[in-house]
Parts: C-alpha cells; structure tokens; sequence
C-alpha cells in the first residue's frame, strides 16, 4: 500500500534516511549451515531484514498422484512471522505470500537440476523473521544459498535485488520507509553466469527511462549479491575442510 | 492435460524455431480482440466480456459502501477476485483460489491500482465510509493469456461501471449517478517465450511450450510487470516487451473507447 505525504523527508542532499547514496545496499551478512535438522540452510541479514532458509529432500512425494517421472518437484514457501510487521500478520498463507511463493519457486526451478530427482520433491522454506522492505529478495538469496549449502546440483546461485522510486528519484535497495511513500518498486532476480532474468515484477509508475535505470541498478545490485552468496559458500566450504567435517 | 502437454510441446516449439506461430500470426500480433460492455447491465454496476481469440472472460464490478483503509481514510477501496470457473478447462476444478488465479487477480489488480486509473480519491462519502469497487473476474473459456483477457475485461467493466444512487447512507439497488471516476486506461501485455523467441499474446497451445512469460501492463508510465514460468529472459528481451507494451496497448487502448 503506497502512503502519501510523508512527514520526513526521504532524500536530502543525495543521502538517504539511513545515510545511503541512492545506489547503495544496505548491510548483507550471509551464512549457510545453521540449522542442525535441514539437508541445507542459510541465514541472511540485509539491513532490517532477518531472514531463515531450510531445504528438506529430495524426499518423497505424496500424494502420489503429484510424483512427476521425468524430475522432481520444487516447492518454495514464503512465510511472513507474525511479529516481523509493525502490525501483527495473521498466520499461514495469504494471497501475497501465494503470489511470492509462486514467482520464487519458478525463479529457482531454472536453476535447480530437478530432472536429476524424478518422483520426488526439494522443498525450500523460507521465514521472514523481521521484515523491512526486500522481503521476498532476501528470501530468495537466502534460498539458493540453503539450496548449495544442501549440495543440490545447480546450474547457478540466483541472486535478488530491488529498486524502486522514492521521491523523484530511481534508488537501489528501498528500505520501509522508502517503500512506503515511494512511487515504486522493481524486485529482480538474476542468474549470473548466463546474464538472464528470473524472476521480475513491479508496480507503481515508472517511465520507461526511469525503468531502465531501475532495472541497471537492480541488476548491479544482484551481481554484488552473487559475490557475497559465493563468498559465503567458499568460506564455509574451508572452515569445514580444517575442521574435517 | 500432463499428456496434451507432453505431445504439444515439441511440435509448437518445431514451428517457432522455423520462425512461425501455430495459428500463423506475426510474432507481434494480438488474436482477434472482442469487447461487449455492459454484458450483465441490469444487474452489476459495470461489466464486459472479453473474447481473446478463443478465450473468454467476463468481468464484474460491483459498488459497494465500507471502511476505507487506516493509512488512507479518504480513498475509496479497490478489491480483485479471479475465479477460473470449471467450465472452463479439463484442469479447472472447483474449489478456493488456486495460486494461479491469485496471481493472475493480483497481477490486474497491481495494473488499476498502481496507475491510480479508479479516482480513488472521488469516492470519500463521510467519517469512515468510502465506495469499495469490488472487480470480479469470471474465467469462461481458457485458450492461454488469462491475464491480458482478463486485465482488458477488468478495465473495460470499471469503465462501464455506474455508482449507485445513495441516500441516507443506504444503496439504492438499480438506480445510479454517475459513472465511476476513472483517470486513465492501464492495459495489460502478455508475452511468452518460446525458444529464445518473444511472442505477444500466447495461446494455449503455446502456453504449454513456453519457457517462460513476461507482462507489461502501460499507461503512460510502466505500473505493473510480472514475469512467470521456470525460463529467464535476457535484459534485450525485457526491453522489447516493455517497448512493444506500449505501442501495443495503445490500439487495444482504442477498442476500449
């Protein structure tokens, strides 16, 4: 829901509330192996944000009628905390977190080597912990993270950023209060190392040149994204190389 | 369905490798587009039923009177149902909303809301009361691109639609004044791609072969995009959709009237 008249002011002299130049992330902290019980799983900060990611499976599917011979599965959940919001969300699925859902499973599917699993299924879950704007970018980092932390053959790390208009002005990484009284919001998600788009969505009004520096600007935003998801990996892959595990 | 699938996948993507579509349209080229407003005149406030090609929406709006939200409590509400009724495909069944008709009803929900096309601000009644615009969307027959039927039916029955006449705070049932306030026209472009080929419009046929889609749904400015399906795009085909939206939705624009 876009807000009018806010009573401060977004941007003064070119810096953010939170003293961001308008093509700034906020602070990510990334790691992967931090629950005992999941094949795989990761934790990301991003600003605010505080986000949990656990993949179970391959494992089997029921009800047998969904098993698909030819690969497995995918199945991403979205799930907003009920007390990651100001105001309490009521548990379990709404139709926000539907649509989320839906849009990360498919941006994940294009990487994950599901053919090599038929029958089964690979769920993803993600939690929202505390929410502050980027929610459903953050899950998905955090997701494909959890997915090579769980060793599922992957073509790729999919890596999420925003963008959006606060004020007048084409910013990367709106922060809540931004995303609030902004204008609009361009959530994208990237493969890399083929340079292709999986998932993407906005709404609000852009021009088509203010959407072309929105997308360059998320776009950028992601690949320093995969920069951070593979450092984090090969940091865990050499702690667990010292300590034999 | 999972066998119709399978069969028709290769085939379709055989002809767009050839650089053709299965019903010979130009990779550009929107099916023929039918519009009827007031379809259901005598009794909702405004509808139209859309005929895409073969495919074919009915959408509703209904007036209503109720709270306005707490962070805008002079703005009227908007509210987007899809229903994919039975009737309508082999794989439709009855039942609440599937995710796929969530999606669909929050992508053209995002396209009215977004682009401020409803003049919310027009349908303040007193303290705590606004007019609810309930858009209702009635899927009939499903031959591929709901969403652009359906964001083209939605739009159509807002700009059909009346307010009814109100007194001492209560509806009058079959009496209006006035039509609804409406500012401009967001109208929705799907495209699927088929082996690294972008096409507006898919059918059914080609929805089972896509990779992947993209809408655009244009104004004057972008107010709505979703991308779908387990394909990507590159940034080059982004543009073309997001360029070919706009030129496209100004001749569906003109249908609207």
């Amino acid at each position: 829901m876009k807000m009018k008249n806010p009573e401060i002011e977004l941007i003064k002299n070119g810096k953010r509330l939170d003293g961001r130049n308008l093509d700034e992330l906020r602070e990510i902290k990334m790691e992967v192996g931090v629950l005992k019980k999941a094949a795989g799983s990761a934790y990301v900060e991003w600003g605010k944000n505080k986000v949990l990611a656990a993949v179970y499976g391959p494992r089997s599917l029921y009800p047998a009628f969904l098993k698909d011979p030819t690969k497995a599965m995918l199945r991403c959940i979205y799930n907003l905390a009920p007390f990651s919001v100001d105001d309490r969300k009521k548990p379990g699925p709404d139709r926000r977190s539907v649509e989320i859902s839906k849009v990360s499973t498919e941006a994940l599917e294009s990487v994950v080597m599901t053919e090599r699993y038929p029958n089964s299924v690979i769920d993803v879950y993600t939690e929202i912990l505390q929410a502050d704007a980027g929610t459903r970018c953050t899950a998905l980092t955090a997701a494909s993270l959890a997915l090579a932390n769980a060793g599922i053959p992957m073509k790729d790390l999919v890596a999420a950023c925003s963008a959006g208009k606060v004020s007048g002005e084409v910013v990367l990484d709106p922060m809540k209060e931004e995303d609030n009284y902004g204008d609009a919001d361009l959530p994208l998600a990237i493969i890399p190392r083929r340079n292709e788009v999986v998932l993407l969505q906005l709404d609000g009004r852009l021009t088509r040149e203010e959407f072309d520096r929105a997308y360059q600007l998320a776009f950028d935003g992601a690949l320093k994204v995969y920069e951070m998801q593979k450092k984090t990996l090969q940091d865990a892959m050499k702690k667990s190389a010292v300590v034999g595990d | 369905m999972e066998i119709e699938t399978y069969l028709k996948r290769d085939h379709i993507r055989n002809i767009v490798a050839a650089g053709k579509r299965v019903d010979n349209r130009a990779f550009d080229e929107q099916r023929p587009l039918e519009i009827t407003k007031g379809f259901v005149a005598d009794k909702a406030d405004g509808s139209a039923l859309v005929r895409l090609g073969n495919t074919l929406v009915l959408a509703g709006v209904s007036m209503d009177i109720g709270e306005p939200y707490a962070d805008s409590p002079t703005e009227g509400v908007l509210t987007t149902s899809a229903e994919f009724r039975p009737m309508a495909s082999p794989t439709f069944e009855t039942g609440p909303p599937d995710e796929n008709s969530i999606e669909l009803a929050r992508v053209v929900d995002r396209g009215i809301r977004e682009s401020k096309s409803i003049a919310t601000e027009k349908l303040f009644i007193e303290e705590d009361l606004v007019w609810v615009v309930f858009v209702d969307i009635h899927i009939l027959d499903h031959d591929g691109n709901l969403i652009d039927a359906a964001g083209i039916a939605s739009i159509a029955a807002l700009l059909d639609a009346r307010l009814p006449k109100l007194e001492d705070g209560k509806i009058i049932r079959g009496e209006w004044e006035g039509k609804l306030p409406m500012t401009c026209v967001p109208v929705p472009c799907t495209f699927a791609k088929i082996s690294d080929k972008v096409m507006l419009d898919p059918c059914l046929d080609e929805e089972y072969a896509m990779d992947a889609r993209l809408t655009v749904t244009t104004t004057d400015t972008i107010n709505a995009m979703q991308k779908g399906g387990r394909g990507s795009f590159t940034t080059e085909e982004i543009k073309y959709a997001v360029d070919t939206a706009f030129k496209k939705s100004k001749e569906i624009r003109k249908l609207l009237g």
